[in-house]
């Protein structure tokens, strides 16, 4: 007898093969694609899921991988059902593993529900177009690459720069003015090492937000293969709050390159025909499935706020890892060795970093009419005067124009005194657009082409200031 | 559906699954799979085992469970009620599946494509008697206030002669409006018709394409014109302004029905759509724009074998309005997701894969697509030429235009919008590089910009190309030895291409004057920088200096002319370009005093 009827589904000691994180079990039947496995050996428990199954042969990933397991000793107990977690606001001030089971020695939550961790995409026709601006108190965020309830907005990070001092300073700071609501915290770590789970859980813990939050940790030294059930369990508990309880959920799941991996690792194994760089050709697909579970749905009240973390291999943007994050995500928030190196704090590459639910967040009644034109003019500033350090570089500052030596100085200020702040700095819009106009006063007016009027006569400082000088 | 017979799924490996007992089935059959019915097609036959792509989730399935055939090949319905709707990739309407499972999209459910109950005022355009061919219009219906909707027979229907036909009135689309006798017989013809997705309507000629696709965006329309029936690509890294763009071209193009297919993309951009464009006017009716746009949405969250299909269902809901005679532009975003879906089905099938895994007819598929686009007669009577214009968005990993998908897309269209990505980071919107672009239909669209527009329009076209190009050359000499090493007139060069680059190239999507330029406002703004450039050269002849030319108060007013002076001012452009005249008179005045 190779199988036999448990309390729940059906167990085979039928394994013919173990290969990779894979098991495949002979002379199965009525077993689902898709379903949840449980394979035991002496060893203990594992759980698992149905890649691929044929008539009375089932492909089986084995999450926890299957180092130790032995054809002759290892049973599979199919368990009729898809992958779920129980969810409760119980679980918020919450600490688990990357499978959703409790890190922190307290007993499980009751469930409430039961949910799919893989969840069900949301009808296009339901979203509703996130708005909401949020202030993070960042300069170069709340000024050029605004953030909105609901947006995923990674950030393209390398290894040594500080992205968790970053993410940990947004969620410490986003408020989002003259709105209230429930906020949540939901952090997910993916492959990450000890120490940067605990500064994160310190951080939260520190600023008291700790009961509004919930810590999903798959660590460096946890099963490689639970990577891929992480943040979809994280962003299943996400939704349930978002969706169920009316809260404001921001996700910070870090790193997705180690998601990427272990995903490539299970590809290799089932011999599958890689598409760049050895990563499976559906990489776009599964990476959606997770970044796409942000959002707001009309008639809802809470949102989901995604921000990925996520490492460039030798700081390569055009690596499949962060192409194909920027090719879903809403943006990205760049982080730059060449800052960093300046000692800039945060150093966020403003000309390669882009938010794509800016331009509905700002402006007249959100935060000021002329904070797109500002964020325009900056932009266009910055660029010119990198591109003329870059020239200034080979022919001599000499050489250049006065005015072109004004852009370089303008773009300098805008390093030291826009972008680079205090990780505790928490400045307001207000604080933010004043600093900016501070720069762009420096500029002669006619070059301040992307701004109406208006707005140059209502905030630019220059003439002022020119004045002044004169008169002292 | 006719149910035929049934088969038993054998194997499920994701979105594709075995079937055997499958004999007789065809190639691109309609399938339902499982006891909840979900939606496949026959994508490989092999004995009496199907290969089937299952166009929803196929978690839970288990082999053994049924598999249902339906003889007929993945089709889609047209008739009144395709316009301002949201479909999903097999035309199923996301509205209505809302209804049902809310936010949320569930498996299996079965949704009519266009409503079955609504009555629609139809009005015969034949009368008994009357000669009938294949793809001859019978009446029409209002659809929306913007598109009447030509009743058609069906394009395979037989040739005969109106023999009853009804009278105006309100009817549903399951009533028969018409009937018809030919040499054998008789048939009846509905509101609607069905087609298959994977076969191009026929028509009876194909024309050649002249008049311009207008899309209101400057660099576009003045640089690199795209022809009404013409095809065009938009590759680019992300972010770079893909999407941006093919909303601005469905939003302002002059046609009559715009499709929308969102190919694997974010989910909250079909939501744009749906938001802004039900508030976006059409300026020529003053109706909202959603009343002439279809969208079809598989994001890339959603099942990916119906991503494939997505794009053919909405090419063919495309040709459907070409064929009542209409200009019919359809936007892809992205070609690139599809061609995705096409390597995951193949990977799935264990196919020999080409290049970075895609199947090796991912080029032939791409050729037939693009081929379906074009200005032709329609079949039947009256006489109406109609046209489909196609323009793909493509996604290169890695922003590399090498790739297979960019550059089999590129041996099949004519129009080419090179997205830069560093013209991108430096807001430099729309970031198309003006040195990689091209279009084919340049010297096609001339005639027209000369009788509607300006005679002069190739030439100034010509000579903004020009300072570009001469920039892009001189670029490398400042690089290596500064910009002092140059003479003023290349210096004045230079100032001009950025003046060109800033105050023309440049078009904010989202500012409410710069969002849109007709093509009045587009050849006169570009004649004041030339103009410009013609007297500051003169100038400089004359021996007026570089800096006083630099120090001409008017500049900042040319650069923002492009959103100070509105479409219904154009006079003003006129004055700023006499202005401009009249300050170089100045000048070179005082030069000669
Ligand atoms: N014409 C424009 N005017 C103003 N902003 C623009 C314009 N084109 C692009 N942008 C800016 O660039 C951002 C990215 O553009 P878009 O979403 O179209 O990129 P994409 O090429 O479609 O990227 P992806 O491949 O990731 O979908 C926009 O959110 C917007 O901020
Ligand atoms: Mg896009």
């Amino acid at each position: 007898m190779s199988n036999k009827k448990g309390s729940s589904g059906v167990e085979y000691s039928s394994i013919s093969e173990i290969k990779g994180p894979l098991i495949i079990v002979q002379g199965v039947s009525g077993v689902a694609y898709d379903e949840l496995v449980e394979v035991e050996s002496d060893g203990g428990k594992r759980l698992g899921r149905v890649l691929d199954v044929g008539l009375g042969i089932a492909v089986v990933q084995v999450f926890e991988g299957t180092s130790g397991l032995a054809i002759s000793s290892t049973r599979a107990r199919f368990l009729g059902r898809t992958m779920e977690i129980p969810v409760s606001q119980g679980m918020l001030g919450r600490i688990f593993d990357g499978v959703g089971k409790p890190r922190d020695g307290l007993p499980e939550p009751i469930a409430e529900d039961f949910r799919d961790i893989n969840g069900a995409p949301i009808n296009p026709q339901m979203r509703d177009y996130p708005t909401d601006f949020i202030q993070t108190g960042i300069s170069t965020i709340d000024g050029m690459n605004t953030l909105v309830r609901g947006q995923k907005l990674p950030i393209f990070s390398g290894a040594g720069l500080p992205h968790n001092a970053l993410a940990a300073q947004i969620a410490r700071q986003a408020t989002v003015p003259g709105k209230t609501g429930d906020f949540a915290v939901v952090f997910a770590a993916i492959g990450v090492q000890n120490d940067e789970a605990r500064f994160f859980q310190k951080n939260i813990e520190e600023s008291g937000a700790m009961k509004r939050s919930a810590l999903f940790l798959n660590l460096a030294d946890d099963p490689v293969f639970e990577r891929i059930i992480t943040p979809r369990v994280a962003l299943t508990f996400a939704e349930y709050l978002a969706f169920d309880l009316d809260m404001h959920v921001l996700v910070i799941i870090t790193d997705m390159t180690n998601y990427a991996e272990a995903l490539r690792e299970i590809s290799a194994a089932r011999e599958e025909v890689p598409g760049r760089r050895g990563y499976p050709g559906y990489l776009y697909t599964d990476f959606a499935s997770i970044y796409e579970r942000a959002g707001r749905i009309k008639g809802k009240k809470g949102s989901i706020t995604q921000m990925p973390i996520l490492s460039m291999p030798s700081d390569d943007i055009t690596h499949p890892i962060p192409d194909l994050t920027g090719y879903i995500t809403e943006g990205q928030l760049f982080l730059s060795r060449d800052l960093y190196r300046k000692g800039i704090y945060p150093p966020i590459g403003v000309l390669m970093s882009l938010s794509r639910l800016m331009k509905d967040g700002i402006g007249e009644g959100t935060t000021r009419g002329d904070h797109q034109e500002v964020s325009n003019q900056l932009y266009a500033t910055y660029s010119r005067a990198e591109e003329l350090r870059a020239l200034a570089f080979i022919v001599g500052e000499a050489s250049l124009t006065s005015k072109d030596r004004k852009y370089i100085n303008a773009g300098s200020a805008f390093e030291t005194r826009f972008l680079k702040q205090r990780p505790d700095e928490d400045r307001d819009i207000e604080q933010t657009l004043s600093i900016a106009w501070d720069i762009l006063s420096d500029l002669p007016e006619d070059e301040l082409t992307r701004i109406k009027e208006n707005y140059i006569k209502q905030h630019y400082k220059g003439n002022k200031q020119k004045e002044g000088k004169e008169k002292s | 559906m006719v149910v035929e017979g049934k088969g038993k799924i054998s194997r499920i490996s994701g979105p594709v699954i075995r079937s055997e007992g499958m004999s007789g089935a065809q190639m691109y059959e309609n399938v339902q799979v499982g006891e909840e019915r979900i939606l496949g097609e026959v994508i490989r036959v092999e004995g009496n085992d199907a290969i089937i792509q299952v166009y929803e989730s196929t978690s839970g399935l288990k082999p053994g469970d049924p598999v249902f055939r339906t003889g007929q090949p993945l089709s889609v319905t047209l008739g009144p009620g395709i316009a301002g709707a949201l479909y999903d990739g097999v035309q199923r309407p996301l509205d209505k599946i809302a209804a049902i499972s809310g936010a949320f999209i569930k498996r299996g459910i079965q949704v009519p494509p266009i409503p079955i109950d609504k009555k629609w005022p139809f009005i015969p355009s034949v009368k008994k008697g009357d000669k009938i061919s294949p793809g001859s219009i019978v009446g029409s219906v209002q659809e929306t206030p913007l598109i009447d909707n030509k009743i058609m027979v069906h394009p395979d229907a037989r040739a005969g002669k109106i023999d009853w036909i009804i009278k105006k009135g309100e009817y549903e689309i399951e009533e028969p409006i018409a009937k018809v006798v030919h040499d054998d017989g008789t048939y009846e013809v509905k509101m609607y018709q069905r087609w298959p997705v994977r076969r191009p309507r026929p028509y009876s000629k194909r024309l050649e394409a002249t008049t311009p696709l207008l899309t209101g965006q400057r660099v576009l329309d003045t640089l690199f014109p795209m022809a009404k029936g013409g095809v065009g690509a938009i590759p680019g890294a992300f972010g770079t302004g893909k999407t941006v763009t093919l909303h601005q071209i469905a939003a302002w193009a002059n046609v009559k029905v715009v499709v929308y297919v969102g190919c694997g993309e974010r989910g909250n951009e079909m939501t744009e759509v749906l938001i802004k464009f039900p508030e976006l006017i059409d300026p020529s009716s003053g109706r909202p724009l959603m009343e002439r746009t279809i969208l079809v949405a598989n994001t890339s969250n959603m099942p990916v074998a119906a991503r494939e299909a997505s794009i053919y269902t909405g090419v063919t809901i495309a040709e459907y309005y070409r064929d009542m005679g209409y200009d019919v532009v359809l936007v892809a975003d992205s070609t690139s997701r599809w061609a995705e879906a096409l390597r995951e089905i193949s990977g799935r099938l264990e196919e020999m894969p080409a290049e970075e895994g895609y199947p090796s007819y991912l080029a032939s598929r791409i050729a037939e697509f693009y081929e379906r686009a074009g200005q032709v007669t329609a079949l039947g009577s009256p006489e109406r030429t109609g046209s489909i214009s196609l323009i793909g968005a493509v996604s290169p990993s890695g922003g590399d235009f090498t790739e297979p998908v960019t550059t089999h897309t590129m041996r099949f269209i004519r129009t080419f919008w090179a997205l830069d990505a560093s013209l991108a980071y430096s807001r430099h919107y729309p970031a198309i590089n003006w040195i990689s672009s091209y279009s084919g239909y340049t010297e096609e669209v001339e005639k027209w910009w000369r009788q509607e527009v300006n005679k002069d329009w190739a030439d100034i076209r010509q000579r903004a190309y020009r300072i570009l190009q001469d920039e892009d050359e001189l670029k490398e000499i400042v690089r290596l030895l500064g910009p002092e090493a140059l003479p003023d007139s290349q210096k004045l060069t230079l100032d001009l291409a950025r003046m060109l680059r800033e105050g023309f190239l440049q078009q904010s999507a989202f500012d409410k004057v710069d969002a849109y330029t007709g093509p009045h406002k587009q050849f006169n703004l570009l004649k004041v920088f030339i103009d410009f450039y013609d007297l500051a050269q003169e100038g400089l002849k004359a021996g007026v200096s570089l800096v006083d030319i630099r120090s001409i108060k008017l500049i900042p007013r040319i650069m923002r002319a492009k959103y100070d002076i509105k479409e219904e001012e154009q006079d003003k452009l006129a004055k700023l370009g006499r202005n401009v005249s009249d300050e170089f008179k100045k000048l070179s005045g005082e030069v000669v005093n």
